[in-house]
């Protein structure tokens, strides 16, 4: 929903991003200990202290952490004392950043902290992503998250709208433009590789990764105190669709051009535009349901083809499209975020800098 | 800025029972989910987005169950937010749908949190095996059982206090037909011979382990002006957390549930809460935590709070009745458990909780909180929308 639409009273910006590098394993930090460089970054970058944030919200996932209630010490990094207005959603920190977007629009905050975090490495992330399929029908197969990208793929092929060629095009030019992101994972040449689920290669699929992400949000004059060129949010906007896949088009993304819709995102052209689209095939699907076209920089950062940590890499898309905007880089710019196997839910934020 | 007034048109609830066989947890929630649409006289169309609240996915073993439930909750092609919160999750996930109407974002909300514990093992899913950080040992009971001696040690209050909340909220269960226990042979000195658990807390003081759901619809001031029954209106409503443990923390009367009361009271112009609200649904796990809260939201002194639960104060005809609906004493799935208290209140001041209505019930406040003594969620809710 855009701005204009909702209430019309309040201009909120993103005025800050951090994150971690993203590593394949981290066993030598706790979550908490992941965290807490991040929160202090984003922090730094405003001058703010924690007592001075009017509303904190996070995004994390018990499944990875291998038990309940994980983001609960996590919030001891945040030093929630005196007791702070908070809350947390069980999604990536995308929708933590949705949440908090609302908390300011009610006038009830003025600053906004959002963190995500996710530590895929302790388990086995494509045994672990069955856990979130239909319990009685699905999950008991075990299909993993590569075999239905897979399957996503092969309908694209299949519909004549991509091939293994161009799949693997899309694999190299994300990890050439992520050798100039230090905190990707997979950068610069790296091999395609044999089929993982055919017709996924190695170099179809993300890396697998541990990471941190925060932001801060801000309204109105606040945000200019804060940051020299706010990010502002000119509309954000989520949809989900049906779970299962028989009954869903998997090569079109209707619930990611509805959220795209309602944050206004086609009211003008964007310049830029993150994507979190984890398998090279889902950004053929995405790249057309958002009617991107070849004159938009598309995840100048390296996108999740680069770094996909599991929680995070949608709010980094949020953050990565900021920092554009921070830097001068970009005016208008797209962000995206996606949950659930092959695209189910898609969040779009659109992104702007004042004229220069 | 002004914000939209908020207002409860719709309520629904699941009877609560030990084990759901009979449904799978899709099944579960759209009982729920279809219950507050007929309550509110809406069919799914008129649902903008839909939130939904649950305490921890292990309790089902389904990561992320929101991702399975959207064709369940009409929620495809419409925004889904899921709340995590731990115990508090049921008020948080009310109180995010309610941000979403405030905030003129959507104008009429599905808010719904449900609990299947029949479909794994809770006590498994609350151990958490992790080097160098304190275990929970035998579930939540251990947990809190230390910080009601410290409230007996520190108030002066007689053992015999814990055993009254409990035979209270039992036959106040008995009027209210989704309660999941339904003690008809329950008496004071059942309570008081039942095994001990976790000293001093008892079997019978202990909640249940519940499946079930609530839901609510949420919508703004047009929405409730189309409403066929009174709606319940959101006076007030905040969440405040702080960290799990640290050497200041007050678990007996934690300093965010303080905080917490006081915003929701400042928001409703409340400025003696022990005069100006009717009712209170109070999230009471284990019998003592009735007088605690009773301190901690200001119905009473510190040190005070039992002797209002002693003198019949908060018995269901009494001057501040607590826990109408039987409480979470006796209903808890434990993700619905927030919500419940939440939609009760509602109930209340609709004038639509059946048997356990309270008279003149004009302003309720529905209580939650979760962790370790760390997370609240509350709202006060009122007959007559909020005046500004």
């Amino acid at each position: 929903m855009t701005r204009e639409e909702s209430s019309g009273v309040r201009d909120i910006a993103v005025v800050a991003f951090a994150q971690t590098d993203v590593l394949r394993t981290t066993d030598d930090v706790s979550e908490v200990e992941m965290l807490m460089p991040v929160l202090h970054s984003v922090l730094d970058r405003t001058g703010l202290k924690t007592a001075d944030i009017g509303f904190t919200c996070s995004g994390s996932s018990d499944y990875l952490a291998g038990r309940a209630f994980s983001f609960t010490l996590a919030l001891d990094g945040v030093g929630a004392w005196p007791p702070v207005s908070e809350s947390h959603v069980e999604m990536d920190g995308a929708w933590a950043l949705y949440e908090a977007w609302t908390k300011l629009l009610t006038g009830d905050a003025d600053t906004a902290l959002v963190y995500s975090y996710g530590k895929s490495s302790p388990g086995s992330l494509r045994d672990v992503l069955t856990r979130q399929l239909d319990p009685y029908y699905v999950a008991p197969l075990w299909p993993d998250s590569v075999a239905l990208a897979a399957l996503q793929a092969q309908a694209l092929i299949d519909a004549g709208a991509t091939d293994e060629n161009a799949l693997a095009a899309i694999g190299a030019r994300s990890r050439q433009d992520a050798t100039a992101n230090s905190h990707a994972q997979s950068r610069g040449p790296v091999p395609q590789g044999d089929y993982v689920v055919r017709p996924l290669r190695t170099g179809d699929c993300p890396p697998i990764g541990d990471a941190a992400a925060a932001v801060i949000l801000a309204a109105g004059e606040r945000a200019r105190q804060l940051c020299e060129r706010p990010a502002w949010i000119r509309g954000i906007d989520h949809r989900i669709e049906a779970h299962a896949l028989g009954v869903r088009d998997l090569t079109d993304s209707p619930s990611a051009r509805l959220a795209a819709e309602k944050a206004g995102a086609f009211e003008r052209p964007v310049d830029t535009a993150e994507l979190h689209a984890p398998f090279s095939a889902q950004e053929v699907v995405l790249r057309t349901a958002l009617k991107l076209g070849d004159d938009v920089r598309v995840n100048p950062s390296g996108g999740a083809l680069a770094a996909n940590p599991m929680m995070a890499a949608g709010l980094i898309r949020i953050g990565e499209a900021a920092a554009r905007i921070h830097r001068g880089e970009s005016d208008r710019a797209l962000a995206h975020a996606t949950s659930g196997p092959c695209l189910q839910q898609n969040l779009v934020a659109v992104l702007e800098g004042e004229p220069r | 800025m002004s914000k939209e007034p908020v207002a409860v048109v719709g309520i629904g609830q699941t009877k609560h029972v030990a084990a759901r066989r009979d449904v799978s947890i899709a099944g579960l929630v759209r009982e729920a989910a279809l219950s507050a649409l007929t309550d509110a006289e809406l069919t799914w169309a008129d649902i903008d987005a839909v939130v939904i609240g649950k305490a921890p996915d292990f309790f089902e073993g389904v990561m992320m169950p929101e991702l399975y439930l959207a064709d369940a909750l009409g929620a495809v092609g419409k925004p889904m937010l899921r709340v995590h919160t731990a115990g508090s999750v049921g008020g948080s996930t009310a109180l995010v749908a309610a941000n979403l109407v405030a905030a003129r974002v959507h104008g009429t909300v599905l808010t719904l949190a449900f609990e299947k514990q029949s479909e794994s093992n809770a006590m498994w899913g609350l151990s958490l095996p992790i080097p160098f950080q304190q275990p929970l040992l035998a579930g939540a009971g251990g947990f809190f059982a230390p910080h009601v001696r410290a409230y007996m040690r520190r108030s002066g209050a007689p053992d015999t206090v814990g055993s009254l909340v409990a035979y209270k909220d039992r036959r106040n269960a008995l009027k209210n037909p989704y309660a999941h226990l339904h003690e008809h042979d329950i008496t004071l000195e059942k309570v008081q011979a039942s095994p001990m658990l976790w000293d001093p807390i008892r079997y019978s003081e202990t909640c249940p382990s519940s499946d079930g759901a609530c839901a609510m619809i949420l919508t703004d001031r047009a929405g409730a002006a189309r409403a066929p029954r009174p709606p319940a209106w959101m006076l007030g409503g905040a969440m405040r957390s702080e960290p799990t443990l640290f050497a200041g923390k007050d678990a007996v009367s934690p300093q965010a549930g303080k905080d917490c009361a006081a915003d929701v009271y400042r928001q409703a112009g409340v400025t003696d809460p022990r005069r100006d609200i009717d009712a209170v649904e109070m999230y009471v796990p284990f019998s003592w935590y009735e007088p605690m809260w009773l301190e901690n939201l200001g119905f009473a002194d510190e040190g005070e709070g039992w002797k209002l639960t002693e003198a019949g104060v908060t018995e269901l005809d009494g001057d501040l009745p607590v826990n109408m609906s039987g409480g979470v004493l006796s209903t808890n799935p434990i993700g619905a458990s927030g919500m419940i208290r939440f939609a009760e209140a509602a109930l209340q001041v609709r004038g639509q909780a059946g048997e356990h209505q309270v008279e003149r019930a004009g302003k309720v406040l529905g209580h939650a909180y979760g962790g370790g003594s760390q997370f609240f969620a509350m709202w006060l809710v009122g007959a007559r929308p909020p005046q500004s």
